[in-house]
């Protein structure tokens, strides 16, 4: 029973953490609480026997993401401009999603049913031939790198992507604040020698 | 009311309540005009995705995948490794839509969207 129950109370302070992140207008709290979003995350994520993608996710959704978020708000600014309105349109599309989400879920195995059908197709397989096959305990660790190492090598190409995508972004941005600042000098003193950085 | 009902009832709340973070996010996404914001909906969009994942690979008295000989019911490890990815490439995502958000501000001197779409029909 607290199998169901820790997840329940764990879903719920997410849910008030949501509801209390909507309608703030300062970004510096609303980072804050997003932080505290996916910490509580982590959590339930343990809870739900996950430890690995729980650790994963305090570490990159907590951590990084947060670092990330207050990087860019230095940079922006920390305060939204437009006050609090309701937008019926978004408020419509989002309610027919939830209906047809909610749809989809009754079509779902219930909550730790071992004969739900993802239990019964190649996670056996994996869980009795990894220790012969692969020799490491951590199964999660097995698939990851081995038997789907190829979709681990697709997701660091992404990451590769995007993280050439960000410095050449940036990139573009600092050299336009130095050409910016070299007119300024040479408008200043046209004898100056332009600052090259 | 037996252990049966009420295990059921509270499996399908926690349903309910992951379906309700994920279009909370989706809201946040398209009623917000500040950029950062919907940036900030997208990672709760993306996050509570990865709950819907995971809760159904939860088996009742089985316990986290690292094998040892005084366990014998384990949960699945297939969303596990799923979401691992996605958690990853999740980060990625909101690290370019963060340079394009700064990029943004330089060119614009806004981040907020309507004031955006309201230079571009000046232009």
């Amino acid at each position: 029973m607290i199998e169901v129950l820790l997840p329940f109370a764990l879903l719920i302070i997410l849910a008030i953490i949501v509801v209390g992140l909507l309608p703030l207008q300062n970004l510096l709290a609303v980072v804050a609480l997003l932080g505290a979003y996916s910490f509580i995350m982590a959590t339930l994520l343990v809870a739900l026997d996950a430890p690995d993608v729980g650790m994963t996710e305090a570490a990159v959704g907590a951590g990084i993401s947060t670092v990330l978020l207050l990087a860019a708000l230095k940079r922006v600014g920390s305060e939204e401009s437009r006050g609090r309105r309701l937008d019926p349109s978004a408020l419509l599309l989002s309610a027919v999603t939830g209906v047809i989400l909610l749809y989809g879920t009754s079509g779902l195995p219930e909550f730790g049913d071992p004969h739900g059908a993802i239990h019964n197709h190649v996670a056996p397989y994996y869980i009795e031939k990894t220790p012969e096959e692969i020799g490491v305990p951590n199964v999660i660790t097995a698939v990851l790198a081995s038997y789907r190492g190829f979709d681990t090598l697709g997701e660091t190409t992404v990451i590769f992507t995007a993280g050439l995508s960000v410095i050449m972004l940036l990139r573009l941005s600092v050299r336009r604040r130095v050409d910016a600042a070299r007119d300024g000098a040479q408008a200043d003193d046209a004898s100056a020698p332009p600052e090259d950085q | 009311m037996n252990t049966e009902t009420l295990l059921t009832f509270f499996g399908a709340l926690n349903h309910w309540i992951t379906i309700f973070l994920i279009v909370t996010g989706l809201y946040i996404i398209v009623a917000r005009s500040n950029m950062i914001k919907k940036l900030t909906g997208l990672v709760i969009f993306q996050t509570s995705v990865y709950l819907l994942y995971i809760g159904p690979g939860k088996v009742l008295g089985g316990t986290a995948v690292i094998l040892n000989d005084r366990f014998t019911v384990y949960s699945n490890p297939l969303p596990h490794v799923l979401i691992l990815t996605a958690i990853v490439v999740g980060v990625a995502t909101l690290a370019l839509g963060l340079a394009l958000v700064v990029r943004i501000k330089e060119a614009y001197g806004t981040i907020e969207e309507d004031a955006i779409f309201e230079q571009d029909r000046d232009a």
